[in-house]
């Protein structure tokens, strides 16, 4: 275990370094910072003596070096728009965003292991034939749609929801989240039912499918011939067959859930890193997007890694160990 | 009266490309500790015959008509729960291929003492010494340490001794073995025959015997049925059988068997393919491959004639 999570650590730091390598040279092509940051009256000498005076004249390969040095010491830079430190500005709006990916998961997990199993065992029952239609709706239709058709029905027509901001926030353990209000959880209900409505089918559809393979194996006919309850041969032999794959895809699903937050906040006005990110491309505010974009591939390591783990745990045929695979 | 008793058993598949008839007008008795074997090449039916006693043929698969009597029951009539309190605890399965038999992601431990919990109330220290019982019953080393293991750290010829092992568990009164030494190397399967053969004599248990190999009847079982195209074509005692078979079927696997050619001579083969069940051939089923057919064989179907301990379906018997 502990050679495992080593091993895992040399590959973060290999894919990291892509990621930054990525995320760095892009920088160039976002538009001219200065634009933004001086306006229009301003002489061109000035800007010149800024550029300079910023690096940004140096060759890419020094900058490059310049911002790597930097972020080993846990700096991303400083956000031009801000003026404070690009890592701060994310750190502050990332409660904001996993309350959000948290809230999705948590519907993903309540519908998706009964409908999909449900869907597996009774194929032809009308509620397996409407879930499937809905689920190929909900891929279907692209995050922002689903978010302007709730609001639209839930805020304007019945005025029962709130159509943007967090609403009331509590602080725990420096955490701030709205989570344990009524008022932030009313302010959750729609963004977080909205995220979910592309990846909650996804998982549906492959439960169900992966639940009826594994309905149709060998061993779950065996335990039929031992004698063994129905409810304990799905359940218990089909079910924990079911959950290796879906922990792998899923796991990953979870991961680009945070990527789909983009869509989810701005349409919300959800004062998370998604929004952000958005409006830090609108000011080419480049130390912001470089950051947030090795922020994300960060978490992204994170949770393969957990995935991995917990795929270890499950299948006992994975042994979590140094060797590579 | 016979343990079993297998009466004009009628399988059907309804499929999209019309209805299959897996078995036709199939009988057969079973007595207590007796031991038969079911003959045939893929698709006769032996399978369907087997699962159909314990209704678990695989969708869409049905019995139609005919009765499975059993110690006073027709399993064919009874509902699930009834069935499952049979299951696995008075008719034991075994199946062909260890390696997809027993579930990856349980411990062998966990997937015999359930069976045992699934039929009587018992804790799970008492269900587990059952279990190490058997495990010692059917000799596999470190009984203890297989507990605690996983299906994929044994090997194949192991994990058929635990599938066994899970059979005996509730000490049933018949086993149905599904070609249970097909996926095994040829270095095993002798083996595993042997111990099969053994532990039904030593606790008194019927073996139902599928196989499409005459060689592995031979010795275990003391009565054989041979089936061709969803129908018993032959039956009686197994070394009358092989000795002086009656059909031609019969005789030609006989012949087809590699330690029945002399060295040196190309192995001698039934000609032609048994025939998809979409399409069975009038008359009797096997006479377009059968080197005796005459006109009347494709007119009309041979009937099961007894003759003592024997029977066997042919206008022309050998």
């Amino acid at each position: 275990m502990f050679a495992f999570l080593l091993r895992r650590l040399g590959q973060a730091v290999v894919v990291m370094l892509v990621i930054s390598l990525l995320s760095f040279s892009i920088q160039d092509e976002l538009g001219d910072p200065l634009r933004e940051l001086v306006g229009q009256s301003v002489s061109e000498e000035t800007r010149e003596e800024l550029r300079e005076e910023m690096g940004l004249n140096d060759p890419f390969l020094a900058q490059y070096m310049r911002f790597l040095r930097g972020a080993l010491r846990g700096d991303l830079g400083v956000s031009y728009f801000f003026k404070r430190p690009a890592l701060d500005v994310i750190l502050d709006k990332l409660p904001a965003t996993i309350d959000l990916v948290l809230a999705a998961t948590f519907w993903i997990l309540l519908f998706s292991v009964p409908v999909g199993v449900f869907a597996a065992v009774n194929p032809r029952h009308w509620f397996s034939n409407l879930a499937m239609g809905l689920s190929a709706v909900g891929i279907s239709v692209p995050v922002f749609l689903t978010a302007i058709f709730l609001i639209y029905l839930f805020s304007v027509e019945l005025g029962w929801l709130p159509s943007y901001g967090r609403g009331e926030t509590t602080e725990i353990f420096g955490w701030e989240t709205g989570l344990l209000t009524r008022d932030g959880l009313r302010h959750l209900l729609l963004p977080s039912i909205s995220l979910a409505s592309v990846i909650l089918p996804l998982f549906v559809r492959m439960i169900r499918s992966e639940m009826m393979e594994a309905l149709e194996a060998e061993y779950v006919r065996f335990a039929r011939a031992k004698g063994l309850r129905e409810g304990r041969v799905r359940m218990v032999h089909a079910f924990k067959n079911t959950l290796l794959p879906v922990i792998t895809v899923g796991g990953v699903q979870i991961g680009i859930m945070v990527a789909y937050t983009i869509l989810t906040e701005t349409v919300f006005q959800w004062p998370g890193m998604g929004f952000m990110f958005l409006e830090a491309i609108n000011r080419a505010d480049t130390p912001l997007i470089v950051a947030y974009l090795i922020v994300v591939g960060l978490i992204f390591v994170i949770v393969n890694t957990v995935v991995d783990i917990v795929y270890g745990l499950v299948n006992p045929a994975v042994k979590l160990t140094g060797k590579p695979a | 009266m016979p343990l079993l008793s297998v009466q004009n058993l009628e399988v059907v598949f309804p499929l999209p490309g019309g209805t299959v008839r897996a078995l036709r007008n199939v009988s057969f008795d079973l007595d207590r500790g007796e031991r038969i074997g079911i003959v045939g090449e893929s698709g006769a039916g032996k399978s369907a015959a087997a699962f159909a006693i314990l209704n678990l043929l695989g969708k869409p698969g049905k019995i139609q008509s005919g009765r499975i009597l059993f110690d006073g029951h027709d399993l064919a009539a009874l509902d699930y729960e009834a069935m499952r309190q049979i299951r696995g605890n008075r008719i034991s399965m075994i199946f062909q291929d260890p390696m997809v038999t027993l579930n990856p992601v349980l411990t062998i431990g966990a997937q015999m003492t359930e069976t045992l919990r699934a039929h009587r109330r018992m804790t799970r220290a008492r269900a587990r010494d059952i279990a190490l019982e058997k495990l010692r019953a059917v000799q596999i080393p470190s009984a203890e340490k297989r507990l605690a293991q996983y299906p994929h750290e044994l090997s194949g010829g192991m994990r058929q001794r635990v599938v066994i092992a899970t059979a005996l568990l509730s000490d049933p009164q018949i086993i149905i073995a599904d070609e249970p030494t097909t996926a095994l190397d040829v270095t095993i399967q002798a083996e595993i025959l042997e111990l099969l053969l053994r532990l039904c004599e030593d606790f008194a248990v019927g073996l139902i015997l599928i196989t499409h190999d005459l060689g592995v009847v031979f010795g275990v079982t003391q009565r054989i049925l041979v089936m061709y195209a969803g129908r018993i074509i032959e039956r009686g005692p197994t070394a009358e059988v092989i000795g002086a078979p009656r059909h031609p079927y019969t005789r030609g696997l006989i012949d087809a068997l590699p330690s029945a050619a002399r060295p040196g001579t190309p192995l001698k083969q039934i000609p032609g393919v048994m025939p998809s069940l979409h399409e069975i051939p009038s008359g009797c089923a096997f006479h377009d491959r059968c080197e005796f057919a005459q006109a009347r064989c494709a007119a009309e179907t041979p009937r099961l004639e007894e003759q003592g301990a024997r029977a066997a379906a042919c206008h022309f018997p050998l």
